[in-house]
């Protein structure tokens, strides 16, 4: 069995790929469940399809995707210009910070502008923290991957400091969690009985918005080139510092708008955890989705899925939340497998089209 | 004559020091090192929490269940390298893109290590002995200390001579260093490049499993969800900061390692910090030294293997 370059690169394979990848980690999957000595189709059904029975199963999942897609958006941008930020979790946290301490300060207030305050605030903390990322790389060339990711474990050691500190909750028997937000500084809610708010409109507009960004505009067209052919983009002039500014602002500015909508929505405190590591699985949903922010929507609702089956099969069938990690690990290493089919097509048997010499790998 | 007395106690002191700082750097210089050898040969294998973590949990079950702390090590290598086995096959065999490969194999790494580690969470287990010259202990105060340090910390200490050894002295890391600087080169003089990068991502792995391993059988003898906390992210810039020279790797580690515990004891030494941003610290750390480091660019890019991260396809 060898590869053969493809001389395009297969559409229909590139959207095989995930389809294939979801198939085989369910598979994974299976063979998890039955190892631990769990029925895999039961185990299959709770994780898939049972969350989905009802109304508020469905509404959870909105809530769930809600900050996988505002990461993994601006997350796909970044890595179209070889930007690759993956802390994620941490502007996510940072945002959550500055837009809680907004609440908190404003929020008795009650007026109206608190809320936009809060969510700028949020918006704003993401942005420099990805910021200080990519001062680093465009003034001192270090990597934007150890920098993220560093930032992230600073950003959740500040947040478990404050809320034990300067933001502690005064009456709450030295809890380590914050006071809870007053109701003007809580995003409302999308309709009564669930726990989805206005958030999910965000994330849904930064589908088509991401899009056009992307498809449409020059910024957009620059930052496939800088990713794509940097020495082309140099000979252009499309500036990569431009490039590497704008994608970590953008996706540490989404990250920080998820993190502030979290607290100011479903979690209404800040609290030392405040993330099942959404940050990080975004990185999964922005490849699954084939960096595209269409294809990145589908994939978000199928890792909320994930988040909540793995609840699921934690009540029901006594299997420890950590196995919605392996899973979710396991959909990324076979997508990466998978992708092999979009470049390459595999031949089997002996060297049938001898193009260029017969290699030892 | 109290005085004196006060001159050991301080020179005992600073032994100590000296010891948790060692402790602490081992497991970065293990991994580290392996990571070296790796990217030496052109790989860039993001992949080293994940495969730090597999080791550690391995390694810690194979220990409780053996009863044999030196099959938990070997069960830490294999783990470690069954890991980098996953990375090799997608990126050597599949030709999938390293970055994101590595990433996967963390991600992946992050969450089998809790679920197979779930069991096993905070379990207190005889941490691994030390074993050179029981007698001595009673000598002084000095060797009462030298003596914490287990056989990783001297296994640690060792392997950046090793591979620098090997590298610079050996036919076979000459041509492992040939890979790395330009792996069609090195095809057209009829070397194996895809066989040499497989056994340099294998070695990396088996080292962070060892670093892994050495975390929850040594410096703290119980499995805990997430323990080795961004280690590997940390050996991934301990190895950009040594200028791929495994001598430098040890020279950062101790700087962690004693950045780490002067975390841990500012509170004792009477500086009053909260323990969350004392626990910032080696994070921080990274990040200048990273800075200080990248920012002389002729000089990373003179030293950076020419072929790191590129992915060498024959035919």
């Amino acid at each position: 069995m060898r590869l053969e370059r493809r001389a395009a690169a297969s559409r229909l394979m590139a959207v095989l790929a995930p389809v294939l990848a979801v198939v085989a980690a369910a598979l994974g999957a299976a063979l998890l469940f039955a190892v631990m000595g769990k029925d895999p189709i039961a185990c299959l059904h709770t994780l898939f399809i049972a969350p989905l029975a009802d109304a508020t199963g469905v509404s959870e999942l909105a809530l769930k995707a809600t900050p996988l897609l505002l990461c993994a958006i601006g997350i796909a941008v970044g890595v179209q210009a070889n930007v690759w930020n993956i802390g994620a979790e941490g502007q996510f946290t940072m945002g959550a910070i500055t837009g809680g301490a907004v609440a908190l300060w404003l929020g008795p207030d009650g007026a109206w502008f608190v809320l936009p305050l809060v969510l700028l605030a949020g918006v704003l903390g993401g942005m420099a923290w990805a910021g200080i990322a990519a001062l680093l790389r465009t003034r001192f060339n270090a990597h934007e991957i150890l920098v993220t990711l560093m930032l992230s474990y600073v950003a959740i050691q500040l947040l478990g400091w404050l809320v034990r500190g300067p933001m502690q909750d005064p009456e709450g028997f030295n809890f380590p969690q914050s006071r809870q937000f007053e109701p003007a500084a809580t995003l409302p809610l999308l309709f009564e009985g669930g726990r989805v708010t206005i958030a999910a409109l965000f994330a849904l507009l930064a589908v088509p918005a991401g899009a056009l960004l992307l498809g449409r505009t020059l910024i957009g067209y620059r930052i496939r080139v800088v990713g794509l052919a940097p020495g082309a983009a140099r000979y252009a002039g499309f500036s990569e510092t431009a490039a590497v500014w704008f994608c970590l602002l953008l996706s540490g500015g989404l990250a920080g708008l998820a993190g502030v909508s979290e607290v100011a929505g479903p979690i209404g405190q800040l609290l030392p955890s405040i993330s099942p590591g959404y940050g990080f699985a975004a990185i999964i949903v922005a490849f699954l989705g084939r960096l595209r922010p269409v294809g990145i929507l589908l994939a978000a609702l199928l890792m909320a899925l994930l988040y909540l089956g793995g609840e699921a099969l934690q009540i029901t069938q006594q299997l420890p939340l950590a196995a919605t990690g392996v899973i979710q690990g396991m959909l990324l290493l076979f997508l990466l497998g998978a992708d092999v089919l979009v470049h390459y097509r595999i031949r089997l048997g002996g060297r049938a089209h001898g193009r260029g010499r017969s290699g030892r790998g | 004559m109290a005085a004196g007395e006060a001159a050991v106690d301080d020179g005992v002191m600073l032994v100590a020091l000296l010891v948790a700082t060692l402790r602490a750097a081992a497991p970065l210089i293990l991994a580290a090192t392996g990571e070296l050898v790796t990217e030496r040969a052109g790989v860039l294998n993001l992949g080293v929490e994940g495969m730090m973590l597999v080791g550690a949990v391995v390694g810690f079950a194979a220990t409780i269940t053996t009863g044999s702390h030196w099959l938990g090590l070997l069960a830490a290598m294999a783990a470690g390298m069954a890991m980098a086995g996953i990375f090799a096959a997608l990126t050597l065999g599949l030709r999938a893109n390293q970055v994101a490969s590595g990433l996967a194999l963390t991600i992946f790494g992050v969450g089998f290590s809790a679920l197979f580690g779930a069991p096993f969470q905070s379990h207190p287990i005889p941490g691994l002995a030390t074993v050179i010259f029981p007698n001595l202990a009673a000598a002084s105060p000095f060797m009462q200390q030298l003596l914490l340090l287990d056989p990783l910390v001297w296994l640690a200490l060792a392997a950046p001579f090793a591979v620098q050894r090997f590298l610079a002295r050996s036919r076979a890391g000459l041509v492992l260093r040939a890979v790395g600087e330009s792996a069609e080169v090195a095809h057209s003089f009829g070397y194996a490049v895809i066989r040499i990068r497989l056994a340099a991502t294998l070695f990396g792995g088996a080292m962070a499993g060892l670093a892994g391993v050495s975390l929850s059988l040594a410096y703290t003898p119980m499995w805990t969800e997430n323990m080795v906390a961004g280690r590997g992210w940390i050996a991934l810039a301990l190895v950009v900061f040594s200028t791929w020279k495994p001598h430098f790797v040890t020279l950062g580690a101790l700087l962690f390692g004693f950045v780490t515990i002067a975390g841990f004891q500012a509170n004792a030494w009477g500086i009053p910090v909260a323990p969350n941003l004392l626990a910032t610290l080696p994070y921080l750390a990274t990040i200048l030294v990273l800075v200080l480091i990248s920012r002389d660019r002729l000089r990373l890019k003179l030293n950076a293997p020419a072929s790191l991260g590129k992915p060498f396809h024959p035919v």
